[in-house]
């Protein structure tokens, strides 16, 4: 489960002075289920994620991730999550074995249990053709499908996305799109950030938008097109974010 | 601090990187082949340079000299000097080395030999020149022994034996041990050598490791795991510190074996070679003290921590690689700065210096290297580069616990 409470991050900045990233934002996503964040560029969508992930610390509020203090236990947090951006790259000379055998250590695992993981990883994403291959020399598809497994390699509780299928092809979108459904089928807590309408529809169970920092709406996409009276998922982040008139 | 984790890291990272052709050219191939290849084919060079000078008969003007016969005559005959028919322009012809000296005999000189006012010959000569500083010694070795005939037959005419104008010799004997004599010469310059490998071995490595892992997207993926950043940030530093003593080690391996083979070939000018590779490198095993080669290795080992937690810390720093290299260009000038202070002749280790960081390295490795050993000195010197390499080390760590540096972009 992931409790997000009052969760603040604020940078510095020497021109525009302090920045309010995430303002106070608060969402709980209960396992089983598909959080979308949904928000333009530079909403806090990612800022937001890295806090839940520990890789950014709050300036106020905090978060519980699978029952522990994104604060006060960082390194559990993180053994908890299975996190995937479009900005987690995957380290070129190593072998697609080596990077998620690698994962598999940093996150405690013996070699015993990171080759019976791996085995049955390389099975379900249909890896073996290319496992013992280096990671520069992967397609894109092959690319996802290692980073894929190296976030479950250690089977964790919560998965976070932020903008997963950023910049893929339609084929490997999809493919990503699928395996997040499968995360929630297994009964995992998912939260998924992007800026694609259509897949907030497809995938989440709720949207939360964020605009300028602030979960400024929170519902089913039917609860959301009913509050806006609006189908089309597009119109509805318009009207829930206030910027029509600027957009 | 998990030791696990930090072994796990480095592991990765000693693996990846010895995958990395760039790494690889940085750590092994330029200290193995290209560092000692460069010092030998200097070597070599310098020393046919200088023996093709020497051989060389160089060309000499007198000026004046119409009436002294007989001196001018003696300078023809020398197989030492090459005459050149005399013009106006000698001076000219010095400066553009057609000629290498010219030699001006004042009017009277020769009845002046013989009532012993000759008045004064002057070399005239281009400072710094070596074929021209070669034709000088010749030439003042050939007045010298003029002068000295003269005295003599001059002695002679009155009935006074040489023994009058010398009545005793001076000669020069050395004390110093072969091994003081040579760490003398080549104290200064072992560590010199060793310092720069140690620092461009640990360059590349320091920011690949850290601004290229930003660039690349891996740095992200790498914090996503449960593994505390200490344990990454000390992992990545020993990389760098491997990197560093490997091109150190390797180098002077490479280097004395290199020595050693030119040495058993035992040709003339491989000698002449060799002994010129062993005044620029560590390679001169012969000529100091072995138990100062392994006391220099010994203070430098801090040093290497110093210089892969400094450049690891700056590197972090830097959003990309390119933006890494602009900032560690310059520090490659402000590490040879004391290096170099340290050559100057009169620079003498003192309780004041022994703070500086590198200067005292490069001081105390020239006394070690001479069977020197100022244990006060040394203690205080090594306690204070493992305090610099401490605090560089602590910069490194807390460096990765940024942000706003982890994350900057």
């Amino acid at each position: 489960m992931i409790e997000a409470r009052a969760l603040t991050k604020t940078f510095r900045d020497r021109k525009r002075g302090e920045i309010r990233a995430v303002d106070a934002v608060s969402f709980r996503v209960e396992p089983g289920r598909i959080y979308g964040l949904l928000g333009a560029n530079g909403a806090g969508k990612t800022t937001a994620l890295r806090l839940l992930a520990t890789l950014l610390q709050p300036t106020a509020g905090t978060a519980t991730v699978a029952g522990f203090d994104v604060v006060r236990d960082p390194e559990k947090v993180r053994a908890s999550v299975g996190f995937l951006a479009a900005s987690t790259a995957l380290y070129g000379r190593l072998t697609a074995r080596e990077m998620i055998a690698y994962f598999g250590r940093l996150n405690g695992l013996d070699e015993a249990e990171i080759g019976t993981r791996l085995d049955r990883l390389a099975d379900e994403l249909d890896m073996r053709e290319f496992l013992d291959r280096r990671c520069e020399k992967l397609s894109t598809g092959m690319k996802q499908k290692t980073s894929i497994a190296r976030t479950l390699i250690h089977d964790p509780a919560v998965m976070i996305f932020d903008e997963p299928t950023l910049g893929l092809d339609v084929m490997t979108a999809r493919a990503i799109v699928r395996f997040v459904r499968e995360c929630r089928d297994r009964g995992k807590t998912v939260i998924y950030s992007t800026h694609v309408m259509s897949e907030v529809e497809k995938l989440c169970d709720t949207v939360g938008v964020i605009h300028g920092g602030r979960l400024l709406a929170e519902g089913t996409p039917a609860e959301l097109q009913a509050r806006t009276g609006q189908q089309d998922m597009e119109e509805v982040f318009v009207r829930l974010a206030g910027i029509e008139e600027s957009a | 601090m998990n030791a696990r984790n930090l072994l796990t890291v480095y592991l990765k990272e000693l693996k990846d990187s010895l995958r990395d052709r760039r790494t690889l050219l940085s750590m092994v191939i330029i200290p193995v082949f290209v560092m000692p290849t460069l010092v030998f084919a200097i070597g070599r060079i310098g020393s046919q340079a200088y023996a093709r000078a020497r051989e060389e008969v160089p060309a000499v003007m007198v000026v004046g000299g119409e009436d002294s016969p007989d001196v001018v005559a003696a300078l023809r005959r020398s197989p030492r000097f090459r005459i050149v028919p005399a013009t106006s322009d000698y001076r000219q012809l010095i400066s553009d080395k057609k000629i290498r000296a010219a030699v001006r005999i004042p009017a009277g000189f020769e009845a002046g030999l013989r009532t012993g006012m000759g008045g004064p010959v002057v070399i005239l000569h281009y400072q710094g020149e070596l074929k021209s500083g070669f034709a000088v010694g010749e030439l003042e070795a050939f007045f010298r022994d003029l002068r000295d005939r003269t005295v003599a037959a001059s002695l002679a005419a009155h009935g006074l034996p040489p023994s009058i104008v010398a009545p005793f010799a001076v000669r020069r004997e050395n004390v110093a041990a072969p091994e003081k004599v040579g760490g003398n010469a080549v104290g200064g310059l072992v560590p010199y050598v060793i310092i720069m490998l140690c620092f461009s071995g640990a360059v590349y490595p320091a920011v690949d490791l850290t601004a290229g892992e930003k660039e690349r997207g891996t740095m992200e993926t790498l914090l996503c795991s449960p593994v505390a950043r200490i344990d990454i940030v000390l992992g990545k530093f020993l990389m760098v510190l491997t990197s560093s003593l490997c091109a150190m080690a390797l180098s002077l391996v490479s280097m004395t074996l290199t020595l050693l083979i030119v040495g058993s070939m035992s040709g003339g000018v491989a000698r002449a070679a060799s002994t010129m590779v062993a005044q620029a490198d560590g390679g001169a095993l012969a000529l100091v003290a072995p138990a100062g080669i392994a006391g220099v290795l010994a203070m430098v080992l801090p040093v290497a921590v110093l210089f892969s937690a400094l450049l690891l810390t700056i590197a972090l720093f830097a959003k990309s690689t390119k933006e890494a290299q602009t900032y560690l260009m310059p520090l490659a000038f402000v590490v040879l700065l004391p290096v170099v202070i340290g050559l100057l002749p009169g620079v003498e280790l003192n309780s004041r210096l022994a703070l500086v960081p590198l200067l005292n390295l490069s001081l105390v490795s020239r006394e070690m290297l001479s069977g020197v050993w100022h244990w006060p000195y040394i203690a205080l010197i090594f306690a204070s580069s493992c305090a610099y390499a401490a605090i560089a080390l602590v910069l490194a760590v807390r460096m990765f616990q940024r942000e706003d540096v982890l994350f900057r972009s």
